[in-house]
């Protein structure tokens, strides 16, 4: 466990939910949760070792975060860009503004910029449709937003 | 037992079956896309769906169990438009390039699409234009044709234990591929080529090398050896509609010789090589205590590649013996060579395998070389021959038997039951008995062994020694066999068995992942079947009565395990990651 805690990272919490789960059924997906919640994501070490840590084919493990939008497999970038893809924000142009991010980032949904500073990701309803279109920025979130007061939201993290 | 009604005919059933069982039983066959009998139901597809009598609810065939007095209809016009929906949909997303397809002729969905007269495709076509995966020697994965039936899937990981495969993304996006966007050949797979075998379409199917083959016999500076493993002369016959089961054994010599194959020889003289070889080798673990015990068998290359990824710490117990292919090539450029005057450098060596991984396992290290050139030069499948066959307007069915050449050709019943589960096993015994007593068997036929449990275990009694051995087959099996000699090694108890064969696929070679299509445990025994009569009109039951054998010792290899034996027909391991990458 010691080498795990080296090697590969995890938290001695990180470790000890592991272990309490480890044999309890349904565990894989409220541990790769935990293991989310500590990386930001998770890698290709990370899902080794879970594998490892639960003997199970790394093979289910992928199947399991391919198939849920909620975990990410490549590192975000230091602030995470959402913007809002649900039926209302849809409708008032979330898509025009995710174009816009990508042109004036170089990037793509679900890419990282090159010096690791913002990442994008559409996401499903943020919760204040009433804002439409909306986007957050490592939390933080705006409504109502236009294309043009784009270049100002993301310099303001920068 | 269940009585209920398919159609309004009485059914009666054993509880458990499923519908298209009791379907079957009155000759009624409901369609399937991704059931198939080895595989448990996974109800993907909707194509078997059926009418329950008095409900409006649509049962899927597959899945759904027989019930008492459950009365189920099977066809009606409402059934016919559902299924031909189902296609329809199923054909918005596949490919209709059929012509240039491996798949052609052999297509569950095509044969499906033509049975239902589909004419039109109503529904808009959405086709990826994901990359091949040709990254294994063995096996191309085409996603484009992909259905996402599930049958490889379910083939990787619950009958062969690999895991090398798993459904990756949801919905429109979902591919079968290995974990984290690897290729193939850096993931688990063990080049078995289940998934292949199994493909209702042409999404996964072997490396087609029949090209190199025809370069090859043109080449005149070329001199084209051949060697036929064990399994194929009992399946070939069925590309040909000859019964399954039939043993064509002289009609494949005749066919390559058609071919313009210089020299026809048999896997078989190696498959009696390997048993005085590792026969030897049992026989000198058993009695001199240098070796760990048990012995485990070594010919299959899947085996072989799962065990150096999964069960590194048996490699002690592996037999050292390459499996009889990679032994034919290795005498075919020596010994052959040297006998006919024949520089090896221009013998081209060729193996009809019933087998994917026999094309991964010509290169696996450089052990395969032991003759100063590649043992094996190609590998060819049962099906890529039988298309070979059919392409050069070969009449296979009515050809005349003719004899191998010597003087590596000839082959004792025991080798041609290497080709099924339980084969090496019984031929290893017939030889160990000899060479332990001095005497021959007076029974050679051990049934003991014989049989399609995954698992099989029993004791041969060897003039009052008890020799404990077992069986396993379909690689998902072999772990409670190694499970149980790990616990005995940790517990410093005696080993439970001293020798155990393994066998990578279900049935063992007969239903190897090269095979002819539509591999049921039916036709598995009726090839295995076939085996155990050409091993019983053999001359020669046992593997050290094949006269060519004794030759070849006597001429070139002196004894069994010799300095040159172990040069070129032994090998060694090497511990692998379970992923490369």
């Amino acid at each position: 466990m010691s080498r795990i805690k080296e090697e590969k990272g995890f938290s001695d919490e990180l470790i000890a939910f592991i272990t309490e789960w480890k044999s309890k059924p349904g565990n894989l997906i409220m541990i790769l949760h935990r293991v989310q919640q500590e990386f930001g994501y998770i890698s290709r070490d990370s899902a080794d070792t879970v594998a490892l840590m639960l003997d199970i084919p790394l093979a289910s493990i992928y199947g399991v975060l391919s198939f849920y939008h909620f975990f990410k497999l490549t590192k975000p970038g230091e602030h995470n860009i959402q913007v809002c893809l649900g039926t209302a924000c849809y409708l008032k142009g979330g898509e025009g503004l995710v174009d816009e991010i990508k042109n004036l980032l170089g990037l793509e949904l679900g890419g990282v910029t090159a010096d690791g500073k913002y990442s994008l990701e559409g996401v499903r309803c943020v919760g204040c449709c009433g804002l439409a279109p909306v986007m957050t920025v490592s939390g933080e979130v705006f409504g109502k937003v236009t294309k043009d007061q784009l270049p100002g939201i993301i310099s303001k993290f920068n | 037992m269940i009585h209920m009604k398919i159609n309004g005919m009485p059914v009666e059933i054993e509880a458990g079956s499923n519908i298209l069982a009791a379907a079957k039983k009155v000759n009624v066959n409901i369609p399937t896309l991704c059931y198939h009998p080895d595989l448990p139901a996974w109800a993907a597809c909707g194509l078997c769906v059926v009418k329950q009598e008095n409900s409006p609810k649509l049962l899927r065939a597959c899945a759904a169990p027989v019930v008492e007095n459950l009365s189920v209809i099977t066809h009606d016009a409402e059934l016919y438009q559902i299924r031909k929906t189902v296609l329809e949909m199923i054909l918005s997303t596949h490919p209709s390039s059929c012509l240039t397809c491996g798949r052609n002729g052999t297509c569950e969905l095509q044969r499906f699409a033509a049975e239902f007269g589909i004419r039109e495709q109503p529904y808009e076509i959405r086709l990826t234009d994901l990359p091949k995966d040709t990254s294994t020697t063995s096996i191309v994965l085409d996603p484009t044709k992909c259905i996402k039936c599930g049958r490889c899937v379910q083939v990787c990981q619950q009958l062969q234990g690999v895991y090398a495969l798993e459904f990756i993304g949801r919905g429109d996006n979902t591919v079968v591929s290995p974990a984290a966007g690897l290729p193939l050949n850096d993931s688990p797979c063990i080049k078995c080529g289940q998934c292949s075998a199994h493909c209702p379409v042409g999404a996964i199917f072997e490396k087609d090398d029949t090209r190199e083959f025809v370069r090859a016999i043109s080449n005149p500076d070329k001199h084209v050896v051949v060697q036929i493993a064990p399994a194929v002369r009992v399946a070939l016959g069925e590309a040909f509609n000859l019964p399954v089961g039939t043993i064509t054994t002289g009609r494949i010599y005749s066919a390559l010789r058609r071919l313009g194959v210089d020299k026809v020889f048999d896997t078989n003289f190696s498959a009696d090589l390997t048993i005085m070889e590792e026969g030897t080798e049992l026989v000198k673990r058993l009695t001199t205590g240098v070796g760990a015990i048990p012995q485990i068998t070594s010919c299959c290359p899947a085996w072989t590649d799962y065990m150096e990824k999964y069960y590194p710490d048996m490699i002690p117990n592996f037999s050292t013996a390459k499996s009889p292919m990679m032994m034919q090539g290795a005498i075919t450029k020596t010994y052959y060579a040297q006998k006919a005057n024949i520089d090896p450098a221009k013998i081209f060596s060729v193996a009809i395998m019933p087998c994917t991984a026999k094309k991964f396992e010509i290169s696996r290290d450089e052990n395969m070389y032991a003759s100063g050139f590649a043992d094996v030069d190609l590998v060819l499948t049962t099906r890529e021959f039988a298309r070979l066959i059919k392409a050069s307007g070969i009449d296979f069915a009515v050809l005349h038997d003719e004899p191998a050449d010597s003087p590596i050709g000839m082959y004792a019943g025991a080798a041609t039951i290497f080709g099924n589960t339980g084969g090496v096993m019984e031929a290893a015994i017939r030889t160990a008995y000899t060479l332990i007593t001095g005497e021959e068997l007076a029974d050679v036929n051990i049934t003991a062994v014989r049989g399609m449990d995954g698992v099989r275990t029993g004791e041969v009694d060897v003039k009052g020694t008890k020799v404990r051995v077992a069986v396993a087959h379909g690689m998902a099996n072999v772990s409670t066999l190694l499970e149980e000699i790990r616990s005995a090694r940790e517990q410093g108890a005696e080993p439970p068995y001293h020798f155990i064969e393994v066998m990578a696929c279900r049935g063992g070679c007969v239903a190897g992942g090269g095979q002819p299509y539509a591999t049921t445990d039916d036709i598995r025994g009726k090839r295995i079947a076939g085996l155990y009569t050409d091993d019983e009109k053999s001359v020669y039951r046992c593997s050290h009565n094949n006269p060519e054998i004794k030759q070849i010792y006597a001429d070139f290899l002196e004894k069994p395990l010799s300095e040159k034996s172990h040069h070129l027909l032994h090998t060694t391991y090497t511990e692998r990651k379970i992923y490369k990458k």
